[in-house]
């Protein structure tokens, strides 16, 4: 028996066992978290759906679609190392972290970029929210302020996933530079690499949803 | 009875400085920190409620000015839901005994039980600190717009609070359910799982799907308080009926977060003083199961006269119907349970019929409630007051009461003392009646709830009913008393003081720190009474020749 | 107003006895359910104590699905007949009878204004005739309140924004509770009122005195002095639809949706007029948020609901864009309509009318103002 396993196991399989189901049902609550916001998107999308094309008419294409891919490239990057600790190549492990850590602030920098756009634009909701010149002029200021109440809500919420997996991936990192895991016992990576997935899982939905309407 | 010895070592002596409390990873010493702060907590709740019955007394306002009436119910009705009943049972007695009904050593994730305690307490102490700062006049239920533009008073610390106590909520569900799944010993089947530990896993879905809901609508209403992102904001063309979904998407559900627990509680407590296998265990497992399920799909009927649409309100209502039918099966399997049992009247099997008493009528006003022209009249009166209390103080508290009473010698090794725990549960039940009785008959009258001054034709009902509070808050002191009591002087427990079944009353009171010396090999069915075994109990003489041959 | 102990409301329309009927068929089913809970463990108990000598032996093998079985499926019937039967009654009381008076109704923080269809304005109040349906049009100006009369068995919510409706037929002369029922600040407790209901006669005499001006009166001098002439002048403006005969239509919408133009959609059109845009016209028109006030919307509505369609051949332009209804009256009332109100009404207590307050709303004051009638009902 490994010394990884804590002592009201009975045995390594079990404790892996009860990760997985653990990491699972805390994935589940994340949806019904992000499920709440989702519903509130659709129906306000169902009312106002002019509006809600006008405000995605005004976020920033290029940007959203390259955040993407980073997003994606670090899930990838993430699953090899995960890969790598189970093929017991720690080096790999680590440099593949690095690079899901680094493709990670990229994105991060990316959204506060376009934070700073809104709030030039004075597009973030609110006392100073003006729409500025529109596309359609078919809509009401308002619903418009609804539409990007969503963005910043659904993706202001993202953002604070993805830094919270930053730091459980640093913490990672650091057990796989410290030489922690190997073949027998890889879970805490396992079960980073599976939140890191939902997070990325959730953007992909994000994305259409908020930069690809119209 | 012989006179028992305590165990020279077991979970409470196993080390003493407060460190060895404050960092524990025992489930039950967490159970045991859930229990003094739940304690505080239904006090504080408590004393809010007796405030506002007096100022009730008159149709005046002579105690208080509106706006402080109005934060004392919302205190009452925040701290009561979210930090007394929504935790109680699983946290305290289902932390203490889930690991041990199932033969596990602990919980499955130790560290997330403890850290649950402490988003408990972060959360607690944000409320306590809304309150201190002012309060909160919103009410528990945080209606937008009222929450969002109107309202000055302490919504963010008291949303934020809740948010994080709803965290502790989802851990603790996490855990149960890991728990079940993968910390059962040899032959622990599921249907062999006592009832206990079906209702906490039917509980834990609840927790883990809804909660993350509610924590969402608390941080689009503070998102739109704190930084104008104005979801719901009627101004902008949002709609406030979307809060209400939101929010009963998860507060409906919650009300079965607080029964189903006292229902474990019932049907652990009624085969035990029976002395008989519980009828039909399969339905009252499935059932719990069934109730969590359906009652994830009948939010909308706290809308019928919201505005949403009538064709909502339909389907909203026969699905409320439905989930009045697995609350009836266990009703009745647990009065089936009692015939031709051999049954004693112990302080935990008097709450134990209570709440089948109180939980009949509880359950049955709910269909008043589901039926739609009779909730137009009623919704938002006392006759929802009455309703949910019978549920939620009837059913839930008088289960956790029956329960910390069950238990008690388990997770002290001290008996408490009979005469008095039978004395009081008589007083919460008649206090308990005669509190909300009454507010039936003035709900059906059209008192609407959360009036704080009212009509003079209602002041006699509500005189009753701020009577009997007051005899209900004597029988909440009296157990706080002899309990404390029993802890020095109580008489001395042994491993199995009322002759359960159980893995739980397999061990020593109070339980090692670790449970099990070794993994206890389940083989015969729960509840499994010997059919006519009428040996004695430790407060009761028995006629051994009572029992007929099988 | 009846204010002795009593332990049931007063039913005083025909919900109420209908709601009462229902009532006590579930009172039935639930006081049968608890009587034989309470009776069968009291019996069992009893019978059963420890100790007791009694046969506790239980024949092995006898049909225990059958049981469940039937305390399933009886109490599923009893539900489902509940459901039946509450869902009938709801359903009444969402018809709209013919011919209702219809009244609005303002919440604000913490009173309720009340306007007759004569323009005749209370607060706290409301006076009704008997043996006559009354629908209610509401709306809230700040928070979610609730319309409840408990002698009536009816309660709606009150929203800001948008309009709902309460319908109910009172059939007893007298003074009702009005309650609010949905908690909405401080005062929630003092937003109360009186339901008088009165005989026709007495009520159509009520209804003449004190001051009024009839809504459409009202609308039709805010409709000036907001300059909406100016554009929606059909057929001279084509970049306006034309308002006549428009109540009640199906309008297309330059997004392909088709709206039935009620009361709603006219409210919205002021507020948002930029939201649902008629097929074949710019949004061009400014929004009036903020610059109305909900009463002075119903007055306009209320103006606008008497623009009759014009003479066909008239509104050419007005035909094609607003769908296909034809109209419902093709006599020329407009000209009629426009000088028919009741004439120069003394003028209201009021502020100056200037297009940037909104003149007619009451002063935001949490305290109510001054009813405009305080006269008691003879009844």
């Amino acid at each position: 028996m490994s010394d990884h396993v804590a002592h009201h196991f009975d045995s390594a399989e079990q404790q892996f066992d009860a990760a997985r189901l653990g990491m699972w049902l805390f994935l589940a609550t994340e949806i019904m978290f992000f499920g709440g916001m989702f519903a509130g998107y659709t129906v306000y999308r169902f009312l106002y759906p002019a509006a809600f094309v006008e405000g995605s008419s005004h976020l920033h294409l290029v940007l959203g679609t390259v955040n993407t891919a980073v997003l994606l490239l670090s899930s990838l990057t993430l699953a090899l190392a995960v890969r790598s600790a189970q093929v017991n190549q720690p080096q790999g492990t680590v440099r593949l972290l690095l690079a899901t850590l680094l493709f990670g602030v990229v994105f991060l920098g990316i959204k506060a970029y376009e934070y700073s756009e809104k709030f030039a634009a004075h597009h973030v909701p609110g006392k100073y929210f003006v729409l500025g010149e529109t596309h359609n002029p078919d809509v009401v200021p308002g619903h418009v302020e609804l539409f990007y109440s969503f963005y910043f809500a659904m993706t202001g919420c993202h953002a604070l996933h993805m830094i919270i997996g930053i730091v459980m991936v640093s913490i990672v990192a650091v057990k796989a530079w410290q030489g922690s895991y190997s073949a027998e016992y890889y879970t805490p990576l396992e079960m980073t690499g599976l939140y890191w997935h939902f997070v990325d899982i959730v953007w992909v939905f994000l994305f259409p949803l908020l930069y690809l309407i119209g | 009875m012989s006179t028992a010895e305590l165990p020279k070592r077991h979970y409470l002596n196993a080390d003493y400085n407060i460190w060895s409390w404050l960092l524990t990873t025992d489930h039950k010493r967490i159970g045991i920190l859930y229990m003094i702060s739940l304690t505080l907590f239904f006090f504080v709740g408590g004393a809010a409620a007796i405030l506002f019955r007096v100022e009730l007394l008159t149709p005046e306002a002579d105690l208080v000015v509106s706006p402080t009436y109005n934060r004392l119910f919302t205190l009452h009705g925040v701290v009561m839901v979210f930090f007394f009943l929504v935790p109680s049972i699983p946290a305290v007695l289902g932390n203490f005994l889930i690991p041990m009904m199932i033969g596990a050593r602990d919980l499955a994730f130790p560290r997330l039980n403890l850290l649950s305690w402490y988003l408990f307490m972060a959360g607690g102490l944000l409320a306590i600190w809304a309150i201190v700062r002012g309060g909160v006049d919103t009410g528990w239920t945080f209606y937008t717009p009222y929450s969002t533009t109107e309202s000055n008073s302490q919504v963010m610390a008291m949303a934020v609070g809740v948010f994080v106590a709803g965290f502790s909520s989802i851990l603790t569900g996490l855990n149960i359910i890991v728990t079940t799944h993968t910390m059962r010993t040899q032959g622990m089947t599921w249907f062999r799982l006592p009832l206990f530990v079906w209702a906490h896993y039917a509980t834990s879905i609840i927790m883990v799907l809804g909660t993350p809901v509610l924590a969402i609508s608390l941080v689009l209403i503070a998102l739109e308080r704190g930084l104008g992102i104005g979801v719901f904001d009627p101004k902008l063309g949002g709609d406030p009926l979307l809060f209400q979904h939101l929010f009963w998407f998860y507060s409906h559900p919650a009300v079965y977060i607080m029964i189903l627990p006292s229902m474990a509680v019932v049907s652990e407590i009624i085969p035990c003083f029976s002395r008989k296998p519980i009828f039909g265990y399969k339905m009252i497992a499935l059932s719990s199961v069934a109730i969590a399920v359906l009652g994830f799909l009948v939010w909308g009927h706290h809308m019928f006269v919201s505005g949403q649409s009538v064709f909502a309100g339909l389907i909203f209502s026969f699905l409320s119907m439905l989930v009045a039918i697995p609350s009836a099966v266990k009703v009745f399997n647990w009065t089936a349970t009692l015939y031709k049992g051999s049954i004693s009247l112990e302080t935990p099997m008097l709450y134990a019929l209570g709440f089948i008493g109180l939980f009949t009528l509880g359950g049955l006003t709910g269909l008043f409630l589901a039926t739609l022209a009779v909730d137009v009249h009623v919704h938002d009166t006392y006759f929802i007051v009455a309703h949910f209390h019978y549920i939620m103080v009837g059913g839930a508290v008088m289960g956790y009461l029956g329960g910390i009473h069950f238990w008690w010698p388990k997770m002290t090794g001290r008996m408490y003392p009979e005469w008095w725990g039978r004395i009081s549960a008589v007083i919460v039940f008649v206090g308990f009646n005669l509190t909300f009785f009454p507010q039936f008959v003035l709900g059906y009258l059209g008192m609407p709830r959360r009036y704080h001054i009212y009509p003079e034709e209602f002041q006699v009902l509500n005189v009753m009913s701020s009577a009997g509070a007051s005899i209900l808050g004597l029988g909440y002191l009296l157990p706080l008393c002899y309990l404390i009591w029993s802890l020095k002087y109580g008489k001395v427990a042994g491993p199995n003081p009322w002759k359960a079944t159980g893995l739980e009353w397999t061990t020593p009171s109070p339980p090692s720190t670790f449970n099990f010396d070794e993994p206890p090999v389940v083989t015969e069915p729960a509840y499994n009474y010997p059919p006519l075994d009428d040996s004695s109990l430790p407060h009761e003489t028995s006629d051994p020749t009572a029992s007929t041959p099988s | 107003m009846d204010t002795s102990f009593r332990l049931f409301p007063d039913a005083a329309s025909d919900m109420a006895d209908q709601v009462d009927r229902l009532y006590f068929f579930l009172l039935a089913v639930s006081s049968f359910f608890t009587l034989l809970i309470f009776v069968l463990i009291v019996f069992f108990v009893l019978k059963y104590r420890r100790g007791a000598k009694v046969n506790r032996y239980l024949t092995p093998g006898k049909s225990v699905l059958a049981l469940e079985l039937t305390w399933s499926l009886i109490p599923l019937g009893l539900t489902m007949i509940m459901f039946g039967w509450g869902a009938n009654l709801f359903l009444k009381l969402h018809d709209s009878p013919p011919d209702p008076i219809e009244i609005n109704v303002l919440a604000r923080r913490w009173f309720w204004r009340m306007q007759h269809s004569n323009g005749k304005r209370e607060d706290q109040a409301l006076h009704i005739p008997v043996g006559q349906p009354v629908k209610l049009r509401m709306i809230s100006e700040d928070v979610i309140h609730s319309f409840y009369v408990p002698a009536f068995r009816v309660k709606q919510d009150v929203l800001p924004g948008r309009y709902t409706t309460l319908g109910f037929e009172p059939n007893k002369v007298g003074t009702f509770h009005l309650f609010c029922a949905e908690y909405c600040g401080d005062n929630h407790s003092g937003m109360k009122g009186q339901i008088i209901v009165m005989e026709p006669a007495e009520y159509a005499e009520w209804l003449q005195g004190g001051p009024s001006e009839a809504p459409e009166v009202a609308g039709k001098k805010l409709f000036e002095e907001y300059r909406c002439a100016s554009c929606h002048t059909s057929p001279v403006n084509p970049r306006c639809p034309p308002l006549e005969g428009l109540y009640g239509r199906t309008v297309k919408l330059t997004d392909g949706r088709t709206v039935i133009a009620d009361d709603d959609y006219l409210r919205r059109s002021i507020v948002d007029p930029a939201a649902e845009v008629v097929a074949g016209f710019q949004p061009i028109m400014p929004t009036f948020k903020g610059q109305l006030g909900e009463e002075s919307i119903f007055a306009l509505t209320a103006y606008l609901k008497t623009l009759e369609a014009p003479t066909p051949g008239a509104g050419q332009a007005g035909e094609a864009a607003i769908g296909d209804t034809p109209p419902s009256d093709t006599d020329s009332k407009e000209a009629d309509s426009k000088e028919a109100g009741p004439e120069p009404a003394p003028s209201r207590d009021d502020e100056p009318r200037l297009p940037a307050a909104p003149s007619l709303d009451p002063p935001r004051d949490p305290s109510p103002p001054e009813p405009p009638s305080k006269e008691n009902p003879a009844s």
